[in-house]
């Protein structure tokens, strides 16, 4: 069913009897051209290319939840492609102009919103670093704008300009950037996914990849035994325990990253705000509330929730950039897992294993990365090689010392 | 998350800064060869569930402590110090 303001109209007055099931829930085939492990907004959106961009629709997206109950579901929806690495622009601008097209591409409202993304700087070499960055944007041909004082004050009045310790000297605009509605990015990529034949197979868990001779040929799931010669791994926070199904071992930790959302107020805050002296990332709901996160625990985990320090260390920042926020209360709170990367960048490649393909490692930008991650992932499991755009963030870079080190920490996750 | 320092305690876990996995960082390969190299600087098991990884009393003694604890619940199942660890590595290998 294709929906516009006609079927809108249509179904209200007729008590909304006609509406379809947005996706099938159809049972496993025996065999599948290409198999997706992991139904979160990367795996469905790499299901929906692979069968829009390259024809191939007899694909599988197996889910061991339900879709879009992992990460896609919990992060803070930020959508931006103010990178600084070479390798990493051209990809997150990419990212950002399909975000700019997806509605009408999957007829699906993800409630795309371009309010502005505004990163702030406290110091004169904050500031230089700031223009550097925005330079090389320009340099990719992705505009950023450079605010001063009163620049920033004009959009956010409300900040703390003269914080004793971290004063905000200006701030690098993206007007582009914004937020999007994350739960929609999954069901609207599903429901595209769906309608051109791909199945989304729901509460399957894999449970082992069989290689024979060096090639994938199929995966051991909970609904009984799926060949394919074409099986790519989705699987964000559980990246490693799903590539050691066959064998591999992979450059990842999986760490928490809290997020946090405060009682419903009036529109306050009009951008995306991010505070350059600490971590800290604000923007407000739809529906009121106020969207924010900050630093991951810094420990291994897979358990989805964090400790009181690192909400205490995030509130700090947040109370330093804007005092007013100590005026509301915080409603909810909770964690999802981060497959951090051992360079801050993410892994879109081929393996060691013939027919195994890997889209993992990243680390807090995953949502915004959400359909350039699929496109690319798209594309390399269809040719077997990959796109011009995430051929930097191959699996073997580590190895060669090609790595993309955006926050310059080096082999420390937890870091980045 | 609270961790049983040997000398300290029973503390916080925010008096410690974590490293990461001591089985990795602690192993000390009798050829530095490229393979073992890119290994012990990159790869990681990343297990869910029980895992022993490098921890420092930052707020405390100052001393560098093997945890090994169940990254899917954090109960803490054993914590001894860096220095015994090692020596218990080095009387294995």
């Amino acid at each position: 069913m294709h929906y516009s303001l006609w079927s809108v109209l249509r179904e209200g007055l007729s008590g909304g009897k006609g509406w379809t099931p947005a996706w099938r829930d159809p049972e496993p085939k025996a065999e599948y051209d290409a198999i997706i492990v992991g139904g979160g907004g990367h795996g469905l959106a790499s299901a929906y290319y692979l069968a829009k961009e390259h024809g191939l629709t007899n694909i599988a997206v197996i889910e061991k939840g339900y879709i879009g109950s992992g990460n896609v579901g919990r992060n803070t929806t930020i959508i931006r492609s103010n990178y600084l690495l070479p390798g990493n622009i051209p990809f997150y601008e990419h990212s950002l102009k399909l975000w700019e097209g997806l509605e009408q591409d999957f007829n699906y409202n993800a409630m795309v919103s371009q309010r502005g993304v505004i990163n702030l700087f406290h110091s004169d070499s904050d500031r230089d670093r700031y223009v550097r960055r925005g330079n090389a944007m320009m340099f990719e041909g992705v505009k950023a704008e450079y605010l001063d004082r009163e620049g920033v004050r004009s959009f956010a009045p409300f900040l703390d300009f003269d914080n004793a310790r971290f004063p905000i000297h200006g701030g690098l605009l993206q007007r582009r950037g914004g937020t999007v509605r994350h739960d929609a990015v999954a069901w609207g990529y599903a429901r595209g996914a769906d309608q051109r034949g791909v199945d989304i197979l729901q509460n399957t868990e894999v449970t082992g990849i069989k290689v024979e001779h060096g090639k994938a040929v199929g995966v051991e799931t909970s609904r009984g035994f799926i060949r394919s010669r074409k099986i790519g791994l989705a699987c964000a926070g559980n990246s490693s325990r799903v590539a050691a199904m066959a064998g591999l071992r992979l450059p990842i930790e999986s760490h928490v990253l809290q997020a946090f959302v405060s009682e419903g107020v009036k529109p306050l805050i009009n951008q995306v705000i991010l505070y350059g002296a600490g971590h800290f990332y604000i923007s407000q709901s739809d529906k009121g509330g106020l969207v924010f996160g900050g630093d991951i625990d810094g420990y291994n985990t897979y358990a989805q929730r964090g400790n009181l320090y690192t909400i205490e260390d995030v509130f700090e920042a947040g109370m330093a950039m804007w005092p007013g926020l100590g005026r509301l209360r915080m409603l909810r709170q909770w964690g999802g897992i981060m497959d951090m990367s051992m360079d801050g960048s993410p892994i879109i490649g081929l393996t060691p294993i013939d027919g195994l393909y890997v889209n993992c490692g990243w680390c807090y930008g995953g949502f915004k990365a959400t359909p350039a991650s699929g496109w690319c992932f798209a594309h390399t499991i269809a040719r077997n090689e990959p796109h011009q755009l995430n051929a930097a963030y191959r699996l073997d870079r580590f190895a060669t010392g090609h790595l993309i080190d955006e926050r310059g920490t080096g082999a420390q996750p937890n870091q980045h | 998350m609270r961790i049983g320092c040997p000398y300290c305690g029973e503390r916080w876990n925010d008096e410690f800064v974590v490293l990461g996995d001591a089985d990795a960082m602690m192993k000390h390969p009798a050829e530095a060869t490229f393979a073992l190299f890119y290994d012990y600087v990159y790869l990681r098991d990343n297990p869910a569930g029980r895992h022993r990884e490098l921890w420092y009393h930052q707020g405390g003694c100052r001393q560098w402590l093997v945890v090994t604890r169940d990254t899917l619940t954090h109960a803490v199942h054993g914590v001894e110090t860096a220095r015994c660890a090692a020596q218990d590595i080095e009387a294995a290998s």
